[in-house]
């Protein structure tokens, strides 16, 4: 908004004094869109309707064919589902965890910044490098978790688990590095949407005899429904979208339990040399994404309360 | 309904500073309308709040119907409080607004429906219960406030400057609505405010607050005929009492009792000469600003009110009185109220 806002300013000063500086102060926002986003998403869409395959120099245009052998794939429909079960968790978790720790960060206590900053550290940390990180904390002969859960007596030498070599022990990783990923970004938004509630409203609560449980869940968070709903929407698309997390820790693996649409078109288009059915992969993603943050922004607009 | 009292109730925000309430004692009496009066800053607030429990004291104690409330959440105190701003909860209707505190307090489900008729219909809000709080005026959100805060039959009420976000015409018919439903609800209510003309009109008894202590404590005329200090005697009253300084003491008088000597048929007056530096017509009333000349208080800037009759002409002297017994007497030092005594004028 800010930024748009800024935008029209100059525009509107620049076609007053000369008509080329307007056009030449915007020319690097539409160039960085045009090249970086609407060419790739274009030429995306292009390619889901071709036969293009790395290494051929050969296009002809196949109408929906790609779709209609996706569809069919059984990896395909594991990377959906996938997509699904990851995005759904991952939001779960990140939600409960964002909006009870913005409780927790509310209240003054002593060493609250230092707490918040440790907090917010995963979200400033290049994913890569935490991802690269979780690999080691949950590599199957390394493991820091498997060394303190030995010697806690919970497992026995020799028969620990693979984090990340057993189906659903490997999806629960990348749920779970996920959330750390996302927590962080989460909360801040939280804390931010609580301090918009006026003191007042929690303390008329407590007058009128509400305990703790009865002002959160009846008070405090429906007033918080708008921004909790941004909340989502932002963490749901991170997650749909998101394949560095995947990549690095299970590359898909193993058997495609962790295979997500984004991985499955990586593998598929770039890994595989099958770049028309990856462009249509991605595609399919699209049409996903607009329904989620049409329902979110209609939850949020529903429940803006002032 | 109960009797709210404070024990030397102290309130200290910050270490080393002057507290926001300082040894408060006071007791409102069965159904009384209490009102703590005191300019901004004076601690009005904090003391509310305190007895409503939202709010730690420092020192001393808080009871409510006998019984040492200190320790109790403001759920266990049984009272109700509406604050300035309102607080509605703005997701929810007019109707589960007002059901809140009887779900809260798990009053049986059968009774809600019945209830909240009961409040919104005192209040003249029937039909507005379908309704969320920002479709309502100020005047009708003040009411859901009050609503919600009767619905469960409080043993006491407290209401901080729940006028002052109204337009002047709206607060006169809000407030006469105020008094009529204290007359009929008949619960013990603290009232907070720091307009001396609500305070006088609506109050049982005025606490007088300054800088957090207790000024004066007592029925609206007793605090504007017999104020304890010169802070009473200024804050109350529109204009202020005028204050002038005699040797030892101060001396203090209404501008509604200063008058032309002629008119002053009392025994024994003191005269001065008054010389108007303003004239202000206000359609049922003068207010001259001007000067006392001659004598001991040579010099003195007062003020008078007189109702119309004769006009005055600014810059000419006029011949004006104070009767004896309208004269208050301070000490110069304490600016605590002192005995009448006789004065040399000249
Ligand atoms: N939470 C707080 N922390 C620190 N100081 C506070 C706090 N609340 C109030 N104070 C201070 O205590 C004093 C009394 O404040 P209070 O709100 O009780 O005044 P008031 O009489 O209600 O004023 P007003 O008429 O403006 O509402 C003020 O000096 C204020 O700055
Ligand atoms: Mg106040």
């Amino acid at each position: 908004m800010a930024v748009a806002g800024a935008g029209t300013k100059i525009k509107s000063i620049g076609a007053a004094t000369s008509p080329g500086l307007g056009a030449a102060m915007f020319a690097p926002a539409v160039t960085y869109i045009g090249l970086l986003i609407a060419g790739p998403f274009m030429l995306a869409i292009f390619y889901a309707f071709s036969d293009a395959r790395i290494g051929s120099t050969g296009l002809h245009y196949v109408g929906l064919e790609n779709f209609r052998s996706i569809l069919q794939s059984p990896s395909f429909r594991m990377a959906l589902k996938n997509s699904f079960v990851f995005t759904i968790c991952t939001q779960i978790i990140v939600i409960v965890c964002s909006t009870t720790l913005s409780i927790a960060l509310e209240k003054k206590f002593r060493g609250r910044g230092f707490v918040r900053f440790l907090i917010l550290l995963p979200w400033v940390a290049p994913i890569s490098l935490g991802a690269i990180g979780w690999k080691w904390i949950l590599d199957s002969i390394y493991s820091v978790i498997t060394w303190v859960l030995v010697w806690l007596h919970i497992f026995k030498p020799y028969d620990t688990p693979m984090w990340l070599g057993q189906p659903h022990l490997a999806m629960a990783s990348v749920v779970l590095v996920h959330c750390w990923r996302l927590i962080p970004f989460s909360t801040v938004i939280m804390l931010a949407g609580r301090t918009a509630i006026p003191k007042e409203i929690p303390e008329a609560a407590a007058i009128d005899g509400a305990g703790f449980w009865r002002t959160l869940f009846q008070i405090t968070i429906p007033m918080m429904t708008p921004i909790i709903s941004v909340a989502v929407l932002f963490g749901t698309i991170f997650t749909f979208t998101d394949m560095t997390v995947v990549y690095i820790l299970t590359a898909g693996g193993p058997f495609d339990s962790t295979q997500t649409l984004p991985s499955f078109a990586f593998a598929t288009g770039i890994q595989g040399s099958d770049l028309a059915a990856g462009a249509a992969i991605s595609v399919f993603m699209v049409p996903v994404l607009v329904l989620i943050a049409y329902f979110m922004l209609r939850v949020a607009h529903r429940a803006e309360v002032t | 309904m109960a009797v709210v009292e404070t024990r030397n109730l102290t309130k200290v925000f910050k270490e080393g500073e002057l507290g926001a309430v300082n040894n408060v004692n006071l007791e409102t009496r069965e159904g009384e309308f209490l009102v703590f009066l005191g300019p901004s800053g004076s601690g009005k607030t904090t003391l509310l709040r305190m007895i409503a429990g939202l709010e730690t004291p420092t020192a001393g104690e808080i009871l409510i119907g006998g019984k040492v409330v200190n320790d109790m959440t403001p759920r266990e105190r049984r009272i109700a409080m509406v604050f300035q701003s309102y607080a509605l909860y703005p997701h929810l209707t007019v109707y589960k607004n007002i059901a809140f505190p009887l779900k809260a307090q798990k009053v049986p489900k059968e009774l809600h429906k019945q209830k909240v008729e009961w409040a919104a219909s005192l209040l003249g809000i029937a039909s507005l219960l379908q309704r969320k709080p920002r479709e309502l005026s100020g005047g009708e959100r003040q009411r859901v406030a009050l609503a919600r805060a009767i619905v469960r039959e409080p043993s006491v009420f407290l209401l901080d400057e729940p006028l002052s976000n109204l337009d002047a015409k709206l607060r006169l018919s809000a407030r006469e609505e105020l008094e009529r439903f204290h007359k009929r609800i008949g619960t013990t209510t603290i009232y907070v405010t720091h307009d001396q003309v609500e305070a006088m009109a609506m109050g049982d008894r005025i606490v007088v607050l300054n800088q957090g202590s207790v000024r004066q404590f007592g029925t609206p005329k007793e605090v504007y005929d017999d104020p304890a200090d010169t802070f009473v005697a200024t804050f109350l009253g529109s204009p202020p009492m005028n204050l002038v300084e005699n040797g030892e003491v101060i001396v203090g008088f209404r501008p509604e009792h200063f008058r032309l000597a002629e008119e002053v048929t009392d025994a024994s007056k003191v005269p001065f000469r008054f010389r108007v530096e303003n004239a202000e017509y206000l359609g049922a009333e003068y207010i001259l600003s001007g000067l006392l000349i001659g004598g001991r208080v040579d010099g003195k800037k007062v003020i008078a009110r007189l109702l119309l009759g004769q006009s005055y002409e600014v810059g000419t002297t006029y011949d004006f009185a104070v009767p004896e017994r309208h004269l208050k007497f301070f000490d110069r030092t304490t600016e605590k109220r002192v005995d009448a005594r006789a004065l040399a004028w000249q």
